[in-house]
């Protein structure tokens, strides 16, 4: 990424004649770097797994999952749940489609679960902003929460707490069930990759831009006195704040990014990335009317003991 | 001809919804534009991507924006 080093620098410098080492300089210099890094990344690996989720599309996701057995179908339901995102409004016809082709609730969990917290964006913003370990650990334990969580739920035979109109919604099966060519793939690819950019825009542009203004001015080593490894209570602070806010990938990972530069322990920062993206208070607002609010309940708590288990152990191994 | 949208109405489903209306008005169809929200109704369609396009009951795209030139097509 040497070309847009040099291009950040000559915009900064050259264009703008700032003073180098000024906190506002240096700010605007790791804008400019990272913005154009990640919208570089960020169109070529939207147009791949836009290709690519041409072939796997919910419905066949939905038929692979119908009736497995909880352990293998969590994983499995985690694992699908990586190349395909959907957004807050696809979640109600998504749950719904699942239930009544017969793929059981925790599975069902495990895939909800997982979509939003791994997909193509949040492995860009963190392959271009704090590198491959942390992407993969990102990854990781994003995956075996999405399991974990899936799995209890579904162990506690919770259906009773699904909605009957759920089972009562007749659906007609008029999809259309066409082979598509290669020409309309690559076609879909690029409009999703396009719409996706799109989308995302606004918030990468407001995370970077606050992740450069802490990088700049926030002094060095801050969060290390209120959310170093010293302090026993910053992960489960991190995860009661975490949760019920709503974001996405995009806008977390680099202010995030800049509370671990700043001194904020990696086990923290990374259950704080992920309880943002994992769920949110409109999120449960909007599964509320598919699920009682016990299920809500303890999904949530489910999900809190999770982060916070994971938070300590990581902060615990990486010093 | 019937045209629905189906989404709860996310800046995707009125965007969909844009480009409808000027598919319709390029091929000078005549066609009625319906938005179906209700959740409940949109799976019954067998949907499970929103926005998705019907036309006169036949799920046309699901999860994506076809733009205005391949919704023409379609009609």
């Amino acid at each position: 990424m040497g070309v847009l080093e040099d291009f950040a620098g000559w915009v900064v410098y050259d264009i703008l004649h700032m003073t180098q080492g000024e906190p506002l300089t240096e700010a605007l210099n790791f804008f400019i770097y990272d913005t154009l890094k990640i919208f570089i990344l960020l169109l070529v690996i939207t147009f791949v797994v836009g290709v690519i989720r041409t072939f796997i599309t919910p419905k066949k996701i939905r038929d692979f999952l119908a009736h497995r057995k909880y352990g293998t179908g969590n994983a499995l339901a985690a694992l699908m749940g990586i190349p395909t995102p959907f957004c807050t409004c696809s979640v109600i016809p998504l749950f719904i489609g699942f239930i009544q082709a017969g793929v059981p609730l925790g599975i069902t969990f495990s895939f909800l679960i997982s979509s939003p917290v791994i997909n193509e964006v949040a492995v860009v913003m963190l392959l271009g902003l704090v590198g491959w370990e942390i992407t993969a650990l990102y990854i990781g334990i994003g995956f075996v929460i999405a399991v974990v969580t899936g799995y209890v739920l579904g162990k506690l035979g919770l259906e009773d707490q699904i909605e009957d109109f759920v089972y009562e919604v007749k659906s007609k099966n008029t999809s259309k069930n066409e082979e598509m060519t290669w020409k309309e793939r690559i076609k879909i690819g690029w409009e999703e990759s396009r719409i996706i950019t799109q989308q995302v825009a606004p918030y990468i542009i407001i995370g970077i831009a606050v992740g450069g203004l802490i990088h700049g001015y926030v002094p060095e080593d801050f969060f290390l006195h209120y959310a170093g490894p010293g302090n026993p209570f910053a992960v489960p602070v991190a995860v009661l704040i975490g949760i019920p806010l709503y974001s996405n990938a995009a806008g977390t990972i680099p202010i995030v990014q800049a509370l671990m530069a700043k001194g904020m322990a990696v086990g923290t920062a990374l259950v704080l990335m992920m309880s943002i993206t994992a769920l949110s208070f409109p999120q449960l607002l909007i599964l509320r009317k598919v699920v009682k609010t016990r299920l809500l309940a303890i999904l949530v708590a489910i999900l809190a003991i999770s982060f916070i288990i994971t938070g300590y152990v990581f902060n615990f191994l990486i010093r | 001809m019937k045209i629905e949208i189906l989404g709860s109405g996310c800046a995707n489903c009125r965007r969909l919804e844009e480009n409808a209306r000027k598919a319709v008005e390029k091929t000078g169809k005549k066609a009625e534009i319906v938005k179906v929200t209700d959740f409940a109704q949109i799976a019954s369609y067998g949907v499970m991507r929103t926005p998705a396009l019907v036309i006169d009951g036949k799920i046309k795209s699901e999860g994506r924006i076809p733009d205005v030139d391949e919704i023409a097509k379609m009609l």
